[in-house]
């Protein structure tokens, strides 16, 4: 019989807790891209957010293995899974911070953006500096602010579920995105205005 | 006062930003999921490495190494590796330089480096007993069947000791080549007795030596000064010199002859 997509993706905490290593790989495949994305956005570059999210699986295995069954059957497990992703990628970034530096208030502008290899067929070229110029301006964000904005804007997770990825009262993450994206916008604004001729 | 393209500025911009961000939804790279697989132990990756007869292929995951096949017959490893483990298997699209450099030093001769942890997933408790014994065994040197049973209280179970180490998924690293027959003879090997008779003969252990030795009928090598009985690869039986060698048709002979066993190879006694 013909299933909605949305069933399967409810089953999965009960598929789990009956066979953890038959439906190990469907967790992976359905989260893979929140897990690297996060990564990405609080690391910085794709190899180390590429370890961070190798971690992150392989903790949740090893945590899913350990539970009683109940436990794993009622988990909600993208908040879950968000959480300790941000947590190793926190912690890698404490071990080594990236080299660039926080926008403030009346900062003057951003880091210079890397020419692109003179390899790359143009349209490649341009939506991935397209992309670098994005990911520059967020990761000048105070971390506060850009976790809470990549988790809404970037991944487009209700507010309900930020805050309880980033355990905090759902009204103070509303402040840190609305605050972020606010700094984020005087920004570009500045950098359109310096573009004119 | 109001200015009405300022807004709307002001409103291209958001839009502009809101896009920008959505933009910034990565892709994982393809590599993500089957190394999570891997390192978790849901699916194994393979490289080669030298061994003492030949390239060695080694099937391993996050848990230790899984298996090991001579590197010649590539395709009916990856074959008997579904049909036993039912997990994907993959060439390593890195080699691990850490496993690669442990498994050689630990199967360099005359070193005796630490083993690589083994993923022993799916071997039966009496399976790995079987394993271990055959792990206590120094390079160099052979055991027979019987030896193995009786270390594990069996002594009746000698067939299924055969049996257990014939089922050894990591041949070569966990060397049930040096479990022999009580004469000597090599036999029995999964990947054939000419492998095995290389594998001993890189490790030191005189295979050919020791079929002569067994055919004649000896089982066991004492010395009349220490009157000390040995199994015939024994390093303390390795010792005693021609004058002071004397043969051994079994336990009971040489226990008649006021012999008692080596507290290191662990002989049977003449009692039992």
């Amino acid at each position: 019989m013909f299933k909605p997509v949305m069933d399967t993706q409810q089953e999965l905490p009960a598929r789990l807790a009956r066979d953890l290593d038959g439906a190990f790989e469907a967790l992976v495949g359905d989260h893979e891209r929140l897990v690297f994305g996060l990564a990405l956005r609080v690391v910085g570059n794709p190899a180390d957010a590429e370890e961070v999210a190798q971690d992150t699986f392989e903790r949740a295995y090893n945590a899913l293995a350990g539970y009683p069954a109940e436990r794993v059957a009622a988990m909600r497990l993208r908040p879950w899974l968000a959480q300790i992703a941000l947590n190793l990628a926190r912690n890698r970034l404490r071990r080594r911070p990236p080299p660039t530096r926080p926008l403030e208030d009346g900062d003057g502008g951003l880091p210079m953006l890397a020419a692109p290899a003179a390899s790359e067929p143009a349209e490649v070229a341009e939506r991935g500096q397209e992309r670098d110029f994005w990911a520059e301006l967020l990761a000048c964000l105070p971390r506060g602010y850009r976790e809470a904005v990549v988790l809404r804007h970037v991944e487009g997770l209700p507010y309900a579920e930020v805050a309880e990825i980033l355990d905090r009262p759902v009204g103070t993450v509303k402040t840190h995105v609305h605050r972020g994206v606010r700094l984020l916008r005087v920004e570009l604004e500045a950098r359109k205005e310096r573009m004119q001729p | 006062m109001n200015r009405p393209d300022h807004d709307d500025d002001r409103w291209e911009v958001a839009r502009e930003l809101a896009l920008g961000l959505q933009g910034l939804r990565a892709e994982p790279p393809a590599n993500l999921r089957p190394a999570v697989l891997e390192r978790v132990g849901l699916a194994d990756a393979f490289l080669t490495v030298r061994g003492p007869a030949g390239p060695l292929l080694i099937a391993y995951n996050g848990r230790g190494i899984s298996a090991t096949a001579p590197a010649a017959d590539q395709a009916a490893f990856l074959e008997r590796f579904q049909a036993r483990f039912r997990r994907p298997l993959r060439p390593a699209d890195r080699a691990p330089q850490r496993l690669v450099a442990q498994v050689e030093r630990f199967l360099e001769p005359g070193r005796r480096g630490t083993p690589p942890r083994f993923d022993l997933r799916g071997v039966s408790a009496f399976e790995r007993a079987v394993l271990a014994k055959a792990q206590e065994i120094p390079r160099g040197e052979v055991r027979p069947y019987a030896w193995v049973a009786g270390e594990l209280g069996q002594q009746a179970a000698v067939r299924a000791v055969g049996a257990a180490l014939g089922r050894n998924p990591i041949p070569v690293l966990i060397p049930c080549h040096r479990v022999v027959g009580s004469d000597g003879r090599l036999t029995g090997y999964a990947w054939g007795v000419p492998y095995k008779r290389t594998l001993l003969a890189a490790e030191g252990a005189d295979p050919a030596g020791l079929e002569l030795l067994g055919r004649r009928g000896t089982r066991f090598l004492g010395s009349d000064t220490t009157r000390v009985y040995c199994y015939p690869t024994c390093h303390n039986a390795r010792r005693i010199t021609d004058p002071h060698q004397v043969r051994f048709r079994g336990a009971g002979e040489a226990g008649r002859a006021g012999y008692r066993p080596c507290l290191d190879c662990r002989p049977p006694s003449a009692g039992g």
